[in-house]
């Protein structure tokens, strides 16, 4: 087996949710809510938004456009914002890249 | 809770809903480790919930808001409906987590549960080097099953986590249980100083390291937390002897958590029956939800009505909630007292004198964890 490495997120990182993670609407309490192993991680609003668009599939940049467009903000803007949200998240085991 | 200034009729309509449930399935564990925290007054087979009983409380549990469901013992696996279980918890929306001691899991089950929803696996490893790890667990091969599980458990693309229960005769290869979780794919470890209850309490002076010994160990885990960022999460536990502020035992009592005993006994903490005259309501006749706004065990010392001083009138309180009731209890003969483990405790000087004396003498044989000749 290859050493594991630390994934590090740029514009080309094409997020998704880590496996044994899970997201969701916390019913009980309201707002959402990621499930990991031994946590329970409340993400802001803009985390929430970002994390549905984590489909393994967009990379970093389609992400920030998209949300470009619905707030009419400047994709670099967003991009700036999201990529070190994403690496945060990456580093807690929340996503995968 | 109850210090709050608004007047309120009822408190249960401000209780926020517990988090996890804890469900010790059952407490027969082909192990013997001398550091388990069941009671030493283990629960028999015989008297274990049925599936559908376990089934039932865990819809209730998401009903009532909790989150993640923690399927412990014991060794979880000796149910044969654990999979029928896990099926079920992950049904209602439960994050299911199986806290095993992976001895008796083998492949085909791993993924039967996973098929079934399992989210995550916990394995404990007594030790890094085999012959010492199937001393402590008094089980000959254990560790290179523990191994096996693990690889198969990193296969089927489950999470996995490695338990490392520390004591005076593993914390001296903390590295190395660092280096053997990563090598394993595991995601996340826990580096846990053993917590003195049950079979631990019983064997405390076998285990109890000195503060040397765990300030080296926390250090080493400082460095491989900077050095792992991204790679291993580790969680520290450190032995509560050394500190001079205690843990909020379970977020606080009755804040977050609910233990269900394997025979359906409803408990704030799994060490709260050793609280005498706390009673406990058995799921068998109670709903979930009922016990966790009204149980006595449960009222009788959450918020901060019930405290003493110095308890009561300290800024920490409910950050702390004044620590372990068991372990003030324990130590000072009544559970309302400071946890020995704050230094604002008259005893504090005496437990930590305790530790002190324990872990620099020769460490009497092992107490293995057995049940009791029926
Ligand atoms: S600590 Fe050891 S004896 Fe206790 S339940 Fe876990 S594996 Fe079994
Ligand atoms: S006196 Fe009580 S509340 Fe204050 S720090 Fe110590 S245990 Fe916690």
């Amino acid at each position: 087996m290859t050493a594991p490495k630390r994934a590090i997120i740029d514009s080309a990182s094409r997020p998704r949710l880590a496996p044994s993670t899970m997201l969701r609407e916390d019913k009980a309490r309201g707002g959402w809510i990621i499930l990991a192993p031994e946590r329970v991680f409340t993400p802001d609003a803009v985390a929430v938004e970002v994390l549905h668009l984590c489909d393994g599939v967009r990379n970093c940049a389609e992400i920030a456009q998209r949300l470009a467009a619905t707030y009419e903000a400047e994709t670099d803007v967003i991009l700036a914002d999201i990529v070190p949200l994403l690496q945060d998240l990456a580093d807690k085991g929340v996503i995968a890249a | 809770m109850t210090s709050a200034p608004a007047p309120v009729s009822d408190t249960s309509a401000r209780l926020a809903p517990p988090v996890g449930l804890l469900a010790e399935l059952t407490h027969r564990c082909p192990l013997q480790c001398p550091y388990c925290s069941n009671p030493l007054e283990l629960e028999r087979a015989k008297d274990e919930l049925p599936t559908d009983v376990w089934q039932r409380v865990f819809q209730d549990a998401a009903d009532l808001g909790v989150l993640q469901l923690h399927l412990s013992g014991g060794e979880p696996a000796v149910r044969t409906d654990l999979e029928a279980l896990v099926a079920h918890g992950a049904g209602a929306g439960l994050y299911t987590n199986l806290i095993t001691s992976g001895v008796t899991l083998n492949e085909s089950r791993l993924h039967a549960l996973r098929d079934a929803g399992l989210a995550h696996v916990q394995i404990s490893l007594q030790d890094v080097d085999a012959a010492n790890a199937d001393r402590l667990a008094h089980y000959e091969g254990a560790h290179a099953k523990k191994l096996r599980l693990a690889e198969a458990v990193r296969k089927t693309g489950l999470a996995l986590t490695l338990n490392a229960p520390i004591h005076r005769h593993n914390v001296m290869r903390t590295a190395d249980f660092i280096d053997l979780a990563v090598a394993a794919g595991a995601r996340r470890l826990e580096i846990a100083h053993v917590q003195y209850y049950g079979w631990a309490l019983a064997n405390r002076a076998a285990l109890m390291p000195t503060r040397a010994q765990m300030d080296e160990s926390i250090a080493i885990v400082e460095e491989a937390r900077v050095r792992l960022k991204g790679i291993l999460t580790i969680d520290l536990v450190v032995p509560d002897y050394y500190a001079i502020r205690p843990k909020p035992c379970m977020g606080g009592w009755g804040r977050g958590l609910i233990t269900i005993t394997p025979s359906g006994k409803a408990m704030p903490c799994h060490a709260a029956a050793t609280i005498p005259g706390l009673l406990f309501d058995n799921v068998r006749d109670r709903p979930l939800a009922e016990i966790w706004t009204s149980s006595a065990a449960f009222a009788q010392f959450r918020g901060t009505d019930w405290m003493l001083e110095p308890c009561r009138s300290c800024d920490l309180r409910e950050r702390d909630w004044g620590g372990c009731r068991c372990q003030a209890l324990a130590f000072t003969g009544d559970a309302r007292n400071a946890d020995p483990a704050c230094a604002k405790s008259g005893w504090h000087a005496a437990f930590t004198a305790a530790a002190a004396a324990e872990a620099s003498a020769e460490p009497p044989p092992f107490r293995f964890r057995r049940m009791a000749a029926p």
